[in-house]
């Protein structure tokens, strides 16, 4: 008879960031020659959200000024941006690292283990970030990684934008911790 | 093929984000409270080897830029509202795609949050492009221009810093 698997086997060790980061530059930069597309993910949401609303109230989306610039439709970066969520679930179950978790660690050792805190602070800070990512014209991918290998002088204001408001919030939330 | 090309890039940055560990909120906060800089690490590795490689094809010819305006209202307003949801959400775009891959919950609420957020934005556009977003723009400008200086002293002092701020980084065991 097999042994049985333990029930959580002991996860792999990850991957030397430095080697993951040089290497997902690589790839960026791969896919800028092969296909002239710069990585990016926000405004996948907001065609996300067009895609929605043209099933419930399509004139309002066509009379939407937003839209008319930026069409609701599935492109590279909406494909992109899916194919992460895909790489991630492959990769994580390959290596035995998937875990359905409602709360991450760090987050419990300070508010408890309580999912609906969680999930409305997951919410809240999503619609926030992607406001702010939108009006800022980019995410840590579009201004972070792809705006900053060009030197463009809006991605590197944008990042320093990103760490102070993240580093203001986290100070609020994880005060003195 | 356009779609095609898409979900491959998109996978195989997926599969370095989960083995470097980079999709976790813990390690997203980490980073913001000063304890954990892997993330740090990952994006300043690849903003170096892009940057440099970048240029060098670009030398060849063979690659075409595509730099973002200026907008100085949306960049630093639009950035720090970023930053404060990026520090309560824990994800950013890309990475709450990927959260959720590896079975985080919380990454599917905040994308969740994020299509609720951009529709939200795109009924605020109107509003947002006659206040925040016509406080003036520069354009298309790279730090290379800004300094009148081309662009590889720029790399050169991009590349410094990095590794300077890595050694640092694993002095402190950070």
């Amino acid at each position: 008879m097999p042994r049985p698997l333990p029930r959580f086997p002991a996860e792999p060790r990850p991957m030397n960031p430095y080697l993951g980061g040089a290497l997902a530059g690589l790839l960026l930069l791969a896919s800028v020659v092969l296909v002239d597309k710069y990585f990016g993910a926000s405004t996948t949401f907001v065609r996300a959200a067009g895609l929605l609303e043209l099933l419930f109230a399509p004139q309002h989306v066509t009379e939407n000024a937003y839209f008319q610039k930026d069409p609701p439709r599935v492109d590279w970066q909406w494909m992109f941006v899916a194919g992460v969520m895909l790489g991630s679930l492959v990769s994580s179950m390959l290596n035995r690292s998937f875990r359905v978790t409602a709360v991450p660690d760090s987050w419990r050792d300070r508010f408890g283990d309580r999912p609906g805190l969680r999930a409305a602070a997951a919410f809240g800070g999503g619609v926030l970030a992607i406001i702010g990512a939108r009006l800022a014209g980019g995410c840590p991918s579009g201004h972070g990684l792809s705006g900053s290998i060009q030197l463009a002088a809006s991605s590197f204001v944008a990042l320093a934008c990103f760490f102070a408001g993240g580093l203001a919030m986290a100070r609020l939330l994880y005060k003195g911790k | 093929m356009d779609l095609l090309w898409g979900l491959i890039t998109g996978v195989l940055f997926g599969v370095l984000l989960q083995r470097c560990r980079v999709l976790r909120y813990d390690l997203q906060l980490g980073a913001l409270r000063l304890k954990d800089m892997t993330i740090v690490k990952f994006m300043l590795s690849t903003v170096v080897v892009g940057a440099v490689g970048l240029h060098l094809l670009a030398a060849l010819g063979v690659v075409a830029f595509s730099v973002k305006s200026f907008n100085v209202g949306g960049v630093i307003v639009g950035g720090l509202i970023f930053g404060l949801g990026w520090g309560l959400c824990g994800y950013c775009p890309g990475t709450a795609a990927g959260a959720l891959g590896e079975g985080r919950l919380d990454g599917l609420w905040a994308l969740a949050g994020m299509v609720l957020g951009a529709g939200l934005f795109a009924e605020l556009y109107p509003l947002l492009q006659r206040t925040i977003l016509a406080w003036g723009d520069l354009g298309k400008l790279t730090l290379g221009e800004a300094l009148g200086t081309g662009p590889w002293p720029v790399i050169a002092a991009l590349a410094l810093g990095a590794i300077l701020l890595f050694r640092y980084f694993e002095r402190k065991g950070l």
